[in-house]
């Protein structure tokens, strides 16, 4: 990402002379004296498994071993408990299940031994859950090292409860931690996991931590001289806050002083808490946050204090920042943000207010997405302040324009959502219709969601009832598959309850089922109405066309009652309607006779009459508090009793809104098929080692034909063909793989995966030398078939490996695993340079130093045919230049590599000898790895 | 709060998860999985903020990630956490493991994950945050290192003794 390369200055890595220059000399550290061999060795093993059944293979055997080991007899000394216990972490991080060691774990918290207990301390966190039967010794152990009185033991304890957090811990330990919490002898570091350790407890087990006496000192740790113990304590202080707001409110003030010291830098121990030249941004939010829990400060002076921070704050954001580095506007911006959040949470201070839309506004303009994305999260809150709603509202147009441009969701799905926060009376055509035009496109992760907005707005800011019937029947037409049946309820139900628009519905119905395609959702809507209504239009005959598919699937589904019933009443009005008349009479009892009669004469469904029930709907999407009851009532007050008078009474405000599933386990789809392309995790976790691969199991036999062009079949066997087609330009290029199966039998689990050799070894921070960017391409290939996958390759810098591709696939059974190397080279990124004999001549001797020249003689592997050659040099990307040498034989050429970083020139002679069929290469690069590259590719061209 | 702190790489290979909420194992892989899935499949330069995955499910929780050449950091954090504020933090996690490993690399992680998980306890605790200063935290891991170093040497002269 752009950004890393803005980190800092970027520290090279040292690398050793290998060839390439690709392999760091660094390798873990299993030659170090602390590294742990037995662990490299096998995490090594793994990475050498050829299939995912080995690799089962050797887990199991090391999983066996260490069990032998530990039920042993002979006693395991610290450091080999320690080996296995990492063993273990790695094989569950790998996804597989680890039943035993729990015991040797717990044994290795006794231990006197710093790095034996912690290794004990980290198995535990990892893998013992709250309900385990072990936690009774855990307490004992933790017990013994939290009156160790030696602050590491301490730490170690504390971090573990922590993160267990279980209610048996916090029966035996909720009285003892705000003890060490508050005590005047407490090491700073061991304060800090205190308060975070108790604020577990307390979320756990609130009835258990009983602050009474301890309030106010725990309040005072606002004002600790070490800031590392104020951001750990503040967290806690805010969540109590929150439950218990007037036994802590004494935090406002020392939290605006705290604050404002930060801000103001009057602090003199801010030294270490300056990021990127901003001062302590971490606490500043977390600060911010805190005084989010309580209204805006009584004392005058505090909020005098307070209000000079918001202003500087917002003072700050229009300074020349004080670094070009992304983490510096980061941090300022994040601070910005929150400050912005309490002048919206507060909202009295209408000057502050206006600052802060203002603000929020230029950010809906910035290059940077992040904050596009929270500006319109932010604006979403400030539309419902009744000081600045107007001011929103003025940026309707780029707010618009972003649900129609942001090329990505989370950016425009936020602006959707701010379009709905900022809509009242005076937009609500304007945005009803391009919310309706932006579903057209809409991505579907969030169809349904826009449906319900565009539904609820259409219903609340309606004056006239036929722009309300004309959106909602458009919304069927543009997304009938996402309008739920509370969507289409609600409309039949406001129709049946306002006389005055039923005439202009049932007309408008009939009308739209008179298009050659209607959706099921259309049907249903026009059934119900013109069931009812369609006495007040003379012609009913039109649903009989759409009826007629329709019903044959109501009858084969009975469960789904309300669907045919839907259609049933209104051939049951329908009947009434014409009175019996013998035509139609006939018509109705063909189509529906599969249906029984008692079915036909069931009760329509009864309208969930008390409260909106899409609003219902989105309040479920979005988990409580989402939609807030207010809303529903201000849609009562603007929508103008739109739904008759007096439905909605007061017990709209006791609905419970659904608890929101926090997991969120239940109400996902199973997400199996779509990742099955990805693959088990265990095939091959370390197959991206392309170095650690034998070069042996690489196919490139195809590779070298692709040097001098771009399209052609990289590989064939007898299942399988892959086609290339490329196009490069610049330093970009992309990447058309052709994967067909020339079997007739299915290819199962098929999965690709593109690497670039070296990139596990390569510095985090750095970029990679080329950057190839793929999609998953489907699991299932048919016989005979032909799938598709594009890649996206970027040149970073100049590199002499490539990338290789690796297929797996099942055929018949049995895994066939495939590594092909991608003809991606170096010379791909050529723009060709036309010159003249003279400059060439300057420029070759301009690259003179030795380094720079590479030179190659060789027998000529083809045909010495003239057009053959000259085709092979322009395939190659240079420019080939006439006149230019002396001796009209030879070929010149040249050309420039465009990476992102650089330029790299090169010039190319090459001297055939017909004679001796031979040929002299010689090349003559800028960078001298590049001239060694390019020589050994066309070597073996010509 | 913190629900979960995941990294993996390019293509989707747990290389740490630390989960602050207890889930089964077959969840937390299928999370992983998942999570892989929607980070992976967002172009560069979109925001580094996505909501939905089983992970999030229906709460005001989000994915706030980035991409760091081989790796991609993701925190999985609910609203009561500035966005950006995170992102903060990521960079302050991955500067540290790059001072603690001198130059970190994907590798480091795959063979001292139990470093890694010790670094990232300095950092974060039961899912909140304990400290954000750099030097504050590479000050505690070279302690512990040197525990660990006095601790070998003891056990050296014993076995010579």
């Amino acid at each position: 990402r752009p950004m890393l390369s803005a980190t800092r200055p970027q520290p090279q890595r040292v690398f050793s002379g290998t060839p390439g220059g690709q392999k760091p000399a660094k390798m873990p550290a299993v030659s170090k004296g602390d590294g742990m061999r037995g662990l490299a060795v096998f995490i090594s093993d793994i990475r050498n498994c050829k299939s995912k059944e080995a690799e089962i293979k050797r887990i199991n055997k090391e999983l066996a071993n260490i069990r032998s080991k530990f039920k042993g007899d002979k006693a395991l000394d610290g450091y080999s408990k320690k080996k296995y216990v990492c063993k273990l972490l790695f094989i569950f991080l790998l996804g597989h299940d680890i039943d035993f060691g729990h015991m040797e774990a717990v044994n290795l918290l006794s231990s006197n031994k710093y790095t034996e207990k912690q290794i004990g301390y980290l198995f535990i966190s990892v893998l013992v859950n709250s309900n385990s039967e072990l936690i009774r010794l855990i307490n004992n152990a933790i017990k013994n090292d939290l009156s160790s009185r030696n602050p590491t033991f301490m730490c170690l304890a504390l971090h573990c409860i922590a993160n267990v957090g279980s209610r048996e811990m916090a029966e035996a330990f909720a009285s003892e931690i705000p003890r060490i919490l508050v005590a005047g002898d407490t090491m700073d570091s061991v304060k800090q996991s205190a308060a975070l350790c108790l604020l577990r407890l307390y979320k756990t087990s609130p009835d258990l931590v009983l602050m009474g006496e301890w309030t106010s000192r725990v309040v005072h740790l606002l004002n600790d001289q070490h800031m590392g113990v104020v951001t750990a304590a503040i967290s806690l202080i805010t969540c109590l806050s929150q439950k218990n707001p007037d036994e802590f409110k004494t935090c406002v003030s020392l939290a605006v002083s705290r604050l404002s010291r930060i801000v103001s830098s009057a602090s003199t121990d801010l030294q270490d808490y300056t990021y990127y030249f901003v001062p302590a941004p971490w606490l500043s939010c977390k600060l911010l946050r805190l005084l989010q829990c309580y209204p805006p400060p009584e004392d005058g002076a505090v909020k005098g204090r307070l209000v000079e921070c918001l202003e500087t704050i917002l003072n700050k954001a229009q300074e020349p920042p004080k670094s070009k580095k992304v983490q510096h506007s980061n941090a300022k911006n994040a601070i910005l943000f929150e400050a912005i959040s309490l002048i919206i949470h507060y909202d009295s201070e209408p000057n502050l207010l206006v600052r802060a839309c203002n603000q929020l506004g230029q950010f809906l303009q910035h290059r940077e997405t992040n904050l596009r994305y929270l500006a319109l999260e932010s604006m979403c809150t400030l539309a419902s302040s009744e000081f600045s709603h107007e001011a929103v509202k003025t940026h309707i147009e780029t707010v618009i324009n972003a649900l129609k441009t942001e090329r990505d969701v989370s950016v425009r799905q936020r602006a959707a959502d701010l379009l709905y926060a900022m809509c009242d009376r005076s937009n609500a055509k304007q945005i009803v219709a391009e919310m309706l035009s932006y579903l057209e496109t809409a991505d579907y992760s969030i169809r349904e969601e826009m449906v319900l907005k565009v539904a609820i707005l259409a219903e609340k800011y309606a004056v006239d009832y036929s722009w309300y019937v004309d959106t909602i029947l458009n919304l069927i037409r543009i997304a009938g598959d996402y309008v739920s049946e509370e969507v289409w309820y609600r409309v039949i139900q406001i129709v049946i309850n306002r006389d005055d628009v039923q005439g202009y519905a049932a007309k408008t119905v009939f009308e739209a089922l008179q298009a050659p395609a209607c959706h099921e959702n259309m049907v249903k809507v026009g059934g119900y109405i013109l069931g009812e209504f369609g006495n007040l239009i003379a012609v009913v005959t039109v649903l009989f066309c759409h009826l007629a598919p329709c019903s044959s699937t109501f009858s084969q589904r009975p469960r789904r009652l309300s669907k045919r019933c839907c259609a049933m009443s209104w051939l049951v009005h329908l009947q009434q309607t014409v009175h019996n008349s013998d035509q139609y009479y006939v018509q109705t009892s063909e189509v529906v006779s599969p249906v029984p009669q008692a079915t036909v004469l069931e009760e329509m469904p009864p309208f969930p009459e008390r409260e909106s029930s899409i609003l219902a709907k989105l309040k479920k999407k979005k988990g409580p508090g989402a939609v807030s009851v207010t809303e529903l009532e201000d849609g009562k007050r603007e929508g103008g009793e739109l739904n008759g008078g007096g439905e909605r009474g007061p017990e709209t405000a006791s609905t419970p809104s659904p608890s929101a599933d926090l997991l969120g386990i239940r109400s996902v789809a199973p997400v199996g098929a779509s990742l099955s392309s990805a693959g088990s995790l265990l095939v091959d976790v370390f197959s991206e080692a392309g170095p650690a691969a034998p070069s042996a199991a690489v196919n490139d036999d195809g590779f070298l034909r692709f040097v001098c062009k771009n399209n052609g079949v990289l590989f064939e066997n007898q299942l399988l063909q892959i086609g290339i087609k490329s196009e490069y330009r610049q330093n970009l290029g992309r990447m058309y793989l052709f994967y067909g199966n020339k079997t007739s039998v299915q290819f199962a689990s098929f999965t690709t995966t593109v690497s670039c050799p070296g990139e596990l070894q390569s510095h985090i921070l750095c970029r990679p030398q080329l950057n190839v960017q793929s999609k998953p391409v489907e699991p299932l290939v048919e016989g005979g078939a032909q799938i598709q996958q594009v890649l996206n390759i970027e040149c970073i810098t100049d590199f002499s490996e490539a990338p290789l591709l690796n297929i797996k696939f099942r055929y018949g059974g049995a895994l066939q695993n495939l590594t092909l190397k991608l003809p991606v080279t170096i010379n791909k990124f050529f723009q060709p340079t036309e010159m003249a004999s003279q400059d060439f001549f300057q420029r070759w001797k301009q690259l003179s130093q030795p380094q720079q020249e590479a030179q190659k003689i060789f027998k000529a592997s083809h045909g010495m045919d003239t057009e053959v050659i000259k085709a092979k040099l322009l395939g190659l990307g240079m420019a080939l230049l006439d006149n230019v040498d002396p001796n009209p034989e030879n070929y010149v050429c040249a050309g420039v590599i465009q990476t992102k970083g650089q330029q790299v020139g090169c010039l190319l002679r090459l001297e055939p000898n017909a004679q001796a069929q031979m040929y002299r290469l010689t090349l003559r690069c800028s960078k001298d790895l590049v001239s060694r590259r390019l020589c050994e590719l066309l070597a073996q061209q010509f | 709060m913190i629900k979960a702190i995941l990294i993996f790489n390019n293509h989707g290979k747990p290389r740490l998860s630390k989960f602050y909420e207890h889930f089964n194992e077959d969840i937390e892989q299928q999370i992983i999985r998942e999570t892989f899935h929607l980070v992976s499949k967002r172009d560069e330069n979109v925001c580094n903020f996505l909501e939905g995955g089983m992970l999030i499910g229906g709460s005001d929780y989000k994915l706030i990630y980035r991409h760091y050449a081989t790796l991609y950091f993701v925190f999985c954090v609910d609203s009561s956490e500035s966005e950006l504020g995170i992102l903060d933090l990521i960079q302050v996690f991955v500067e540290t493991l790059d001072k603690c490993f001198e130059n970190v690399c994907e590798l480091d992680l795959i063979f001292h994950v139990d470093k890694v998980h010790h670094i990232l306890a300095e950092m974060v605790m039961g899912g909140m945050v304990l400290e954000t200063n750099m030097n504050e935290i590479i000050t505690q891991v070279d302690l512990q290192n040197k525990m660990e170093k006095s601790e070998l040497l003891l056990a050296d002269k014993c076995s010579f003794a």
